[in-house]
């Protein structure tokens, strides 16, 4: 397909200023001497070259997007229209705190919400994702620290099994990583777990449910060794989209987390962002948060700035308007609805789990929670089909994958996450699918290898795109 | 899989041939075949010391990154920039597309022969 | 109680018992006792009629000024239609990160348009996909520029304060030193910059206009930097650039900028976007994702994600950066923006901007309100006056109007962009001359 620098001629645009009512300025120096390509299109050019690109792009609105551990669930419209708001959306971020009441209170609902699902006393909304929220926690824990004058503890522990963001916001924040094996059921190891910490370590960052799916057991006994060596406990809310409502990751011992928006509170993805990761803590913490926090005020609402500041992780207040679809959504389901969504996420991938048990190997054959992950190992042992291969062949059926090679203590993984707004009907519908492959897989292993074979391109070489970079057009 | 008699190897599938008090490293045609195609490769600056069995270059294919473990302690001499420019040199000739050569050569690891390493490598 | 939950209860307990689970209880024993939840303290849920009021109340009590004179780091542009119903678009909106090209390919070309747009704009070879917004952007470059021979971060003092704060904020975590080198007449003040910057500079970084508006000399900064063996990190103003000197040709090696002023609504705050590109040379020190062109096993043109290994997810504790989720719905946004006004379109926007500020700044200087600063400036300057600053503001929101933003007692930064006529700027003047007289 062209790109928009393809298509269209120059002088063809877009009516949409008018005249200048006042006097011309010319800037006398500093001028662009450079020319300056975009596209000349007219609307007509640009909007069907944007449906075209729509066309070319799997959401979930267009099938069943079983991405572990990225919780794909149904995102609900009434968040979209709220979000778009006038009253929303023409707010000038450093207007004054009386002419925002509005805003504040938005804030300042989900701070409070989001504090009594997670267990937390106080929270900030400023983080922008997952990635960023881990960045701001380790940084609330290296100024715990800091304020003792706890200087040894340059230590993060981090599970072999953990995201990938982990150990890397481990670093940003200045400490090194320690990594720890997990058991044979992919928890954590406790003798592993007790010979790391000591006097060094600043803190542990773990998920529960796990990245392999299961809910740790020992996860007192966890939180516990940590604390008692002097360490915080750091919970990594990518998997809370399986516990909210059933249990809160404060009551487990854990004194930070961040909570991923665009995961478990339904806002959208939008092919890799705007999220938004807002960071809980305790209240001892509290004092290092960054940016400002809604308050309830004598007249109405209130920007409250921490004492004893982290300072701030981006500037304003923080991806605003995807706390406006989040405080839609849980201000939708309520109480009931919250454990509601987790219950089914569980039920559902415990069922496909069941389910596909018979002609999947299960990494872990246990009670999963919200995912699960299923090992091809054998498979690519025994007629070279790998999980790559499988997930390539679904796409044929209009289903986007789920995770692939994904967490690295299992070979040839494959984690699939259902999310609680999938019908019975289309889990049944995958099921047979992913048998059917299994099947394709053993009669005829190379159209397997070779798939996908009806999508509008075929697998790309990535080898070719990262020898020789093709980053931009060239004009 | 092809192993020069003339080189010595490490456990950890890098080759090493030594001249005098310098010696040139790369990657042994095992490795650049398990690693898959090279897209890139990091490697440390002229006059950098090197300490033998620790890390002084990675490797990098489309969806991994390994460590390429120094032989040898010593000073870095030379680099091949010609990998910067062109990594899949390694998978086509890997023992033409050395990696570094150092001087000063001081402690090394334990090192194998060209047949103890193709044994090694068979356990692998 | 609403829920997006479609099973009914007996098909739920139906497809439990076909598992092997009595019911819920069952299922979620794994969960010890001794943690399990027994009451969530949350409101019950609602229908969505209900939800809508209660959302749209809040909304409402927000105030909606009929015109903004204020900027400091979120500019209110004219967003056409067009943008706002392509961004819309499920497929875009519910799409994640793109990891399966095969049927990501709307949403990789849609990036590596962006990234074509961004090096266009700043004159560089390589952008990113995005990253949070423009204060992340100039943190995230500063990590860019630092190896084992360069670590201390140099930051004018013409910044805008907030971007400051998170560059010191990510520097906190890195344990990086950062110097801010000091302003002399509401610019950088290069030769103190020269005599600050010693070996070990990692970079220098200044703002372009700067916070006050002004327009600095970045090919002096340029030079300050490389004498020194440092990189010179420039935040730019996006729509500035249709007619201002591209980064590049003032000898930069990274620019980055806050985005939102193409096509995204101020919202408070966000979601806004980071931009960041640089020289060809840095193209592996970037962070993020990259989207390249290549072409499938048939030889189709076809775009990935590449350049992986630089990331988190393959590099873990090694990678620059831990950003995975970045702005991408955002970086569509500005795609669609600069596509729909196009060169002339971003030039009228950008000759509007300076030419309105400048009527501004004329009439306000007529009824004494002084230029603070005497260099040239783009779409914002500071005004000094005798009267206190929060008098003229509260005047001016009688009348619906978001005036500058106030820096002390009698300083106010002021911004015009294309949305304010000069009847409007008019009425402005005319209140403040009240207040004044």
């Amino acid at each position: 397909m062209k790109l928009i620098y393809e298509i269209g001629e120059e002088g063809r645009k877009l009516d949409l200023f008018p005249e200048l009512d006042v006097e011309k300025y010319e800037l006398k120096a500093n001028k662009r001497n450079v020319e300056l390509h975009l596209p000349h299109v007219s609307e007509q050019e640009l909007s069907r070259h944007f449906t075209n690109l729509a066309k070319r792009t799997h959401g979930v609105n267009d099938g069943f997007y079983p991405l572990g551990s990225c919780t794909m669930k149904y995102n609900p419209k009434i968040d979209e229209e709220m979000a778009v708001l006038p009253g929303f959306t023409n707010v000038h971020p450093l207007a004054p705190v009386e002419s925002v009441e509005g805003c504040l209170e938005v804030m300042e609902t989900l701070q409070e919400r989001l504090c009594k699902i997670a267990g937390m006393d106080a929270m900030t909304l400023q983080p922008a994702a997952g990635a960023h929220g881990e960045f701001t926690g380790l940084l609330l824990i290296k100024a715990y620290h800091e304020s003792r004058n706890d200087k040894a503890r340059t230590k993060i522990i981090v599970p072999d099994s953990a995201h990938g963001t982990n150990p890397a916001s481990a670093v940003m924040a200045g400490f090194e990583v320690i990594n720890i094996p997990s058991d044979d059921k992919g928890c954590v190891d406790l003798d592993g777990l007790r010979n790391a910490v000591g006097p060094d370590t600043a803190g542990l960052m773990l998920t529960n449910p796990n990245t392999v799916g299961v809910f740790d057991k020992n996860i007192l006994e966890i939180t516990k060794i940590v604390h008692e060596a002097g360490g915080l406990c750091y919970y990594d809310g990518a998997n809370l989209n399986a516990v909210m409502g059933q249990c809160r990751p404060g009551d487990m011992g854990f004194d930070v987390l961040h909570i991923n928006l665009h995961k478990t509170f339904a806002t959208p993805h939008g092919g890799g962002g705007p999220g938004s990761g807002p960071v809980g803590c305790k209240e001892f913490l509290a004092k290092f948060l960054p940016g400002f926090t809604a308050v309830k005020s004598a007249n109405g609402f209130d920007k409250k700035y921490a004492d004893n500041t982290i300072g701030n992780l981006r500037t304003m207040a923080g991806n605003f308007l995807v706390m406006v679809k989040a405080l839609t959504y849980i201000t939708t389901l309520g109480k009931e609805g919250i454990k509601e969504a987790s219950s089914n996420a569980v039920l559902n991938a415990n069922y496909m789990r069941v389910k596909l048990s018979k002609t999947y190997h299960m990494a872990y054959p246990v009670t999963c929670m919200h995912e699960f992950v299923m090992t091809l190992e054998e498979e690519h042992k025994n007629i070279n089909v790998s999980a790559m291969d499988i997930a390539k062949s679904m796409l044929d059926y209009g289903i986007h994958p789920p995770t692939m090679y994904f967490p690295l203590i299992v070979h040839e993984a494959l984690m699939v996450e259902p999310t609680e707004t999938e019908t019975k009907e289309e889990m049944d519908h995958v099921i047979n699918v992913l048998k059917e492959i299994h099947e394709k897989a053993e009669k005829d292993p190379e159209y397997v290898r070779s798939a996908p074979h009806t999508t509008v391109i075929n697998r790309p070489d990535e080898v070719g795109a990262a020898r020789n970079p093709i980053v931009a057009f060239k004009f | 899989m092809n192993t020069p008699a003339e080189l010595k190897y490490t456990k950890s599938h890098e080759w090493v041939k030594m001249e005098g008090s310098e010696a040139t490293i790369g990657l042994s045609d095992f490795a650049q075949n398990a690693l898959g195609d090279l897209v890139f490769v990091n490697l440390p600056e002229v006059g950098d010391a090197v300490t033998a069995g620790e890390v002084f270059a990675d490797v990098e294919s489309v969806k991994a990154v390994s460590d390429v473990y120094c032989p040898v302690s010593g000073e870095v001499a030379e680099i091949n920039e010609e990998l910067l420019d062109d990594p899949a040199k390694i998978n086509e000739a890997p023992y033409d597309a050395w990696f570094i050569k150092v001087k000063n050569v001081g402690d090394t690891e334990e090192l194998m022969t060209a047949d103890e390493y193709e044994k090694h490598c068979e356990n692998e | 109680m609403g829920r997006y939950v479609p099973n009914t209860k007996e098909e739920q307990l139906k497809m439990l018992n076909e598992i092997g689970y009595k019911d819920f209880d069952d299922l979620f024993s794994v969960i010890p006792d001794s943690v399990r939840l027994k009451d969530l303290d949350l409101p019950a849920g609602k229908s969505e009629l209900e939800v809508s009021r209660i959302i749209s109340e809040m909304a409402a009590k927000n105030k909606q000024y009929k015109a903004i004179y204020r900027g400091a780091g979120a500019y209110d542009h004219y967003i056409p239609s067009i943008v706002k119903q392509i961004t819309s678009k499920e497929e875009f909106v519910t799409a994640y990160t793109p990891y399966q090209a095969e049927i990501s390919q709307g949403v990789l070309q849609s990036i590596f348009e962006y990234q074509t747009a961004i090096c266009q704009l700043t004159g560089m070879d390589v952008s990113n996909a995005s990253v949070y917004d423009g204060g992340t952007a100039a943190a995230e470059a500063c990590a860019m520029c630092k190896d084992r021979k360069h670590s201390t971060v140099y930051v004018s003092e013409t910044t805008d304060p907030k971007v400051v704060s998170v560059i010191k904020t990510y520097c906190f975590g890195s344990n990086t030193e950062v110097k801010m080198v000091p302003a002399k007449n509401g610019l950088t003040d290069m030769d103190e910059a020269a005599k600050m910057m010693t070996e070990g500079a990692a970079c220098l970084y200044i703002q372009q206009p700067n916070y006050y508006g002004q327009i600095e000399d970045a090919h002096k900064a340029a030079d300050v930097a490389h004498n020194i063996g440092a990189k010179l990190i420039m935040g730019v103003n996006p729509v500035s650039l249709a007619i201002m000197e591209t980064p590049r040709e003032a000898g930069a090696d990274i620019a980055v900028g806050e985005g939102q002023p193409l096509g995204l609504p101020i919202a408070f705050g966000g979601p806004y976007i980071g931009f960041m590109a640089c020289v060809s040379d840095m193209m592996r020190k970037i962070p993020g994702r990259i989207v390249g062109e290549t072409t499938d096993d048939a030889g189709n043109r076809a775009f990935v994600l590449t350049l992986q290994a630089r990331e988190q997810h393959i590099r873990r504790e090694k990678s620059s950066s831990n950003i995975c989720s970045n702005e991408a719905l955002c970086a569509m946004t500005v795609s669609v923006y600069l596509a729909a006004v196009g060169r002339d379109g971003l030039e009228t926007v950008a000759n509007a901007c300076a030419s309105k500020a400048h009527y501004l700044q004329k009439e306000l200087e007529k009824i004494g309100l002084k230029k603070k600063f005497d260099g040239e400036f783009f779409h914002e300057f500071v005004t000094t006056s005798s009267a206190p600053a929060d008098k003229i503001l509260a005047a001016l929101d009688n009348k619906g109007i978001l005036g500058g933003l106030k820096l002390s007692d009698n300083e106010i930064l002021w911004c015009a962009t294309e949305k304010n006529t000069k009847a409007s700027m008019d009425e402005v003047v005319a209140t403040v001359k009240e207040v004044c007289a």
